[in-house]
């Protein structure tokens, strides 16, 4: 699959995982399309095949989401949480549960929004409350049976400055 | 602490191998021998660090298996070894599909967004 050279997935520390895109778009529309139901469920979809029946926001502080995805011949996977922080349009926090709890504990999920101009450059930072989560995505991961190879290695030392 | 087996068993590998690689210098010593294997005073040299210094972060790289040393050899040159990454970059393969599936079906709704919400006041701009 195609995916455009400001895509980066990494790992800043041990208990964190981090998402980063560039989007062509202004930055308001964007915190838009991260925080309206109608626009999530069009396109916080993952692999072809899966819909969102569920899609609600309460975007307060304290206020709760949850969204439930379905696809044919697999059982519905549901999420939430709650929204710790709202800063509109450049930053929210809100805690992630999967209702499967397939890994212990919450993770905390931090999005930033940030201004460039002609693009928004979009940085979503994942932190595990414990190792075993993090053991657990993994194990998820593996069942999604695609095998990475190596030239992924390149992708993932990526943040390696120059040892000269 | 972790009991000794721990870092056996394969949730101890990974964790040993996040935490082997979320220091920068020991990602720098692992991007250096990609490129072939090396004796600490070869790695000690472009770092500018000490040969203490270099040995410590080389345990932690070994412990984690991201790499193997020559215990004969005089020069016990580093090298690198590839299956705990390749373990590591499968587990991140699961966010990169999601994500990367998910921002391109974002771009489109982006895409629609930038010419709807525009339409009012271009209207506006031609009642002028």
């Amino acid at each position: 699959m195609f995916y455009p050279d400001s895509f980066k997935v990494s790992t800043p520390s041990d208990h964190e995982i981090q998402v980063s895109r560039d989007f062509h778009a202004p930055r308001q529309l964007v915190f838009d399309a991260f925080t309206q139901p109608d626009l999530v469920r069009r396109w916080l979809l993952g692999p072809p095949g899966w819909t969102m029946p569920v899609c609600e926001i309460d975007l307060r502080v304290g206020g709760r989401y949850r969204y439930v995805w379905r696809k044919s011949g697999v059982n519905d996977m549901g999420m939430g949480g709650v929204f710790r922080e709202i800063v509109s349009p450049e930053r929210l926090v809100a805690t992630e549960r999967f209702d499967e709890a397939w890994y212990p504990g919450e993770c905390l999920d931090t999005t930033v929004f940030v201004d460039a101009g002609e693009i928004t450059k979009v940085t979503i930072t994942m932190l595990y409350e414990s190792k075993e989560a993090r053991e657990t995505a993994r194990r998820s991961g593996m069942e999604h049976g695609m095998a990475a190879g190596y030239s992924r290695l390149e992708e993932l030392l990526s943040s390696i400055p120059a040892a000269n | 602490m972790q009991p000794d087996g721990y870092w056996q068993t394969p949730q101890g590998r990974l964790d040993a191998t996040f935490a082997a690689l979320a220091d920068p210098t020991r990602r720098a010593i692992l991007a250096r021998l990609a490129s072939g294997e090396a004796s600490v005073t070869e790695l000690a040299e472009p770092f500018d660090m000490t040969q203490p210094a270099i040995s410590k972060h080389l345990k932690v790289l070994e412990r984690a298996g991201l790499i193997s040393r020559d215990r004969d050899a005089q020069r016990r040159p580093s090298r690198l070894e590839s299956q705990p990454l390749a373990e590591a970059s499968q587990w991140l393969e699961h966010y990169r599909q999601f994500w990367g599936s998910s921002f391109r079906r974002l771009d489109d709704v982006l895409d629609e967004l930038k010419t709807t919400r525009k339409k009012p006041r271009q209207t506006a701009r031609k009642k002028r």
